[in-house]
């Protein structure tokens, strides 16, 4: 069965803040009801945490980071699941239960299962 | 007793190669599951069938003779694959007996699941066109791209790469659950049209027509008709497309420019077309008698066009109905131009024009300019309509549109 990753992009918000309690027990209720087929995942810090790293000159060049998220957006990368499911309708049925899609969005991409 | 016209004939075995050849594709992914490998093997079979048939005869079974060829093709090109991949072969599973009975059920429940696969909406609209080309209408990639106006080249890209994702992404091939199904054939049906619609007035290009497409787009939504039969909105969709296609010889002069509605011959409508589409929108209002169905209405108020003998013998109050009723299942602005129409012609230009203006939305479509132009010369305010005349043709749309265009703004100048 294919896995997807089931990405979520939503508002730049702190999972570990005490106001984020009842967004985070939607998701406590999303990861019981499927379990079944969750295979894997991260909820990320906010972007004021993350660090972009960029080699410039190709490969062995200079090392250049910036702070902050890869593309300054009001919606950023802010967590993921693996899901496994039978088929793209599937996952998507399911991406449609994860909080985020109605917060933001989530987007749906098969992973590629080297040496299968 | 004279040989028969060799053209006709390659027409006809070229239409029977295509046609049994789509429902042989449809098995071949359901038995492959691969989209990419039964489509090489559906290719080279009705190639071997248009170089041998023609020589040999046609085979009594002419689908039976595809699927095997198929088949044994689609094998050939798995185990092929597999050796490459140091992998066992599933060309196994290819190895079943056939049950490939002409109107087998199953055969058509492939042929639906082909097409729910080909119009999933997770694949861009564009690819989705291409892909109902080139596996439910039969057509080659290097025909495709013709009716697109693309090359094979860049065509042969975009469904390599709409069949790569439909593979990587897993895109079901299946028939979607009742509660999906409104939706998902919503899709599918607006795919359809826009195939129609793209033949029917060209987007750009030269050409102000591509009827080739025309016939493509109906006989799809023919074959939709087979595949659920007595469903409303594909019902509505087939007698819209006919209704409008049957004013395909009028709707220009010979040198291509378009002639009106209110200007054309009606003489040169297709009669047979109009009687079919007639009897559809009736089938399709007595299926849908709780909820309007967007494509029944438009299709009963291109009926109200096609039985009228003139433009102003209309029944312009009927029409107006419908549209009210479009109205309440489709509120676009265009539905509300075409009303706007509607009223010029039962309550006077001056009436219309108040109805136009009221409607936000079309500044970049040129049908809107030009509607209010007309009405502005019919008023007699020449100045106001030689500028929305310029408005319209500052906006992108076809040659032959353009010159008819020309042709109002210099018939009102030179007054």
């Amino acid at each position: 069965m294919p896995t997807y990753a089931a990405i979520i992009y939503s508002s730049d918000l702190d999972w570990t803040a005490p106001e984020q309690e009842a967004v985070m027990a939607d998701y406590t209720e999303f990861g019981e009801a499927a379990a079944a087929v969750i295979r894997g995942g991260a909820a990320l810090y906010p972007t004021g945490t993350a660090t972009t790293v960029r080699v410039r000159g190709g490969k062995g060049g200079d090392i250049v980071t910036t702070d902050g998220p890869f593309a300054e957006t009001k919606e950023v990368l802010s967590g993921f699941y693996l899901l496994e499911c039978a088929d793209l309708d599937e996952a998507i049925k399911l991406a449609a239960q994860i909080p985020g899609a109605w917060d933001g969005g989530v987007e749906v991409r098969p992973i590629i299962q080297f040496g299968g | 007793m004279s040989a028969p016209d060799p053209q006709p004939a390659r027409a006809a075995l070229v239409r029977l190669v295509r046609d049994e050849g789509r429902r042989v594709l449809a098995t071949l992914v359901r038995v492959t599951g691969d989209l990419g490998l039964a489509e090489d093997a559906v290719q080279d079979a009705t190639e071997r069938a248009l170089a041998t048939w023609p020589r040999d005869g046609v085979p009594p079974e002419p689908r039976a003779w595809l699927t095997l060829t198929a088949r044994r093709r689609a094998i050939d090109l798995a185990r092929r694959e597999a050796a490459r991949g140091g992998k066992e072969a599933d060309a196994v599973v290819l190895l079943d007996p056939p049950t490939d009975d002409a109107d087998a059920p199953d055969v058509r429940d492939d042929l639906l699941r082909l097409v729910f696969t080909c119009c999933h909406p997770a694949l861009d609209v564009p690819s989705q066109v291409a892909l109902a080309l080139r596996t439910l209408c039969g057509l080659s990639t290097a025909e495709v791209g013709h009716a697109l106006l693309v090359s094979e080249a860049t065509m042969a890209k975009r469904l390599t790469r709409a069949k790569q994702k439909i593979a990587r992404a897993a895109i079901p091939y299946r028939v979607p659950a009742d509660h999906e199904l409104p939706e998902r054939l919503r899709g599918v049906l607006a795919t359809v049209y826009l195939l129609f619609n793209e033949g029917y007035s060209a987007s750009d290009g030269d050409a102000p027509m591509r009827p080739a497409l025309v016939d493509e787009a109906v006989r799809l939504t023919r074959l939709l008709g087979e595949l659920m039969p007595g469903e409303a909105s594909v019902l509505g969709l087939l007698a819209l497309e006919l209704l409008q296609d049957s004013r395909r010889a009028a709707r220009h002069d010979p040198d291509g420019r378009p002639v009106l509605l209110p200007d054309q011959d009606r003489s040169r409508w297709d009669r047979a077309r109009i009687a079919e589409g007639v009897v559809l929108v009736g089938e399709g209002l007595r299926r849908s008698p709780d909820a309007p169905d967007p494509y029944v209405v438009q299709a009963a108020i291109a009926a109200c066009h096609a039985l009228a003998p003139s433009w102003p013998d209309t029944d312009w109050a009927a029409v107006l109905s419908w549209y009210e009723v479009l109205l309440t299942v489709q509120d676009t602005p265009v539905v509300r131009l075409n009303r706007a129409v509607a009223v010029a012609e039962l309550r006077g230009a001056e009436a219309g024009l108040a109805e136009l203006a009221a409607v936000t939305g079309l500044d970049g479509y040129p049908a809107a300019h030009a509607a209010r132009a007309e009405l502005l010369a019919r008023l007699g305010r020449a100045d106001e309509a030689a500028a929305a005349y310029a408005a319209a043709l500052r906006l992108p749309q076809n040659a032959a549109q353009r010159a008819h265009l020309r042709e109002r703004l210099a018939a009102l100048t030179g007054r």
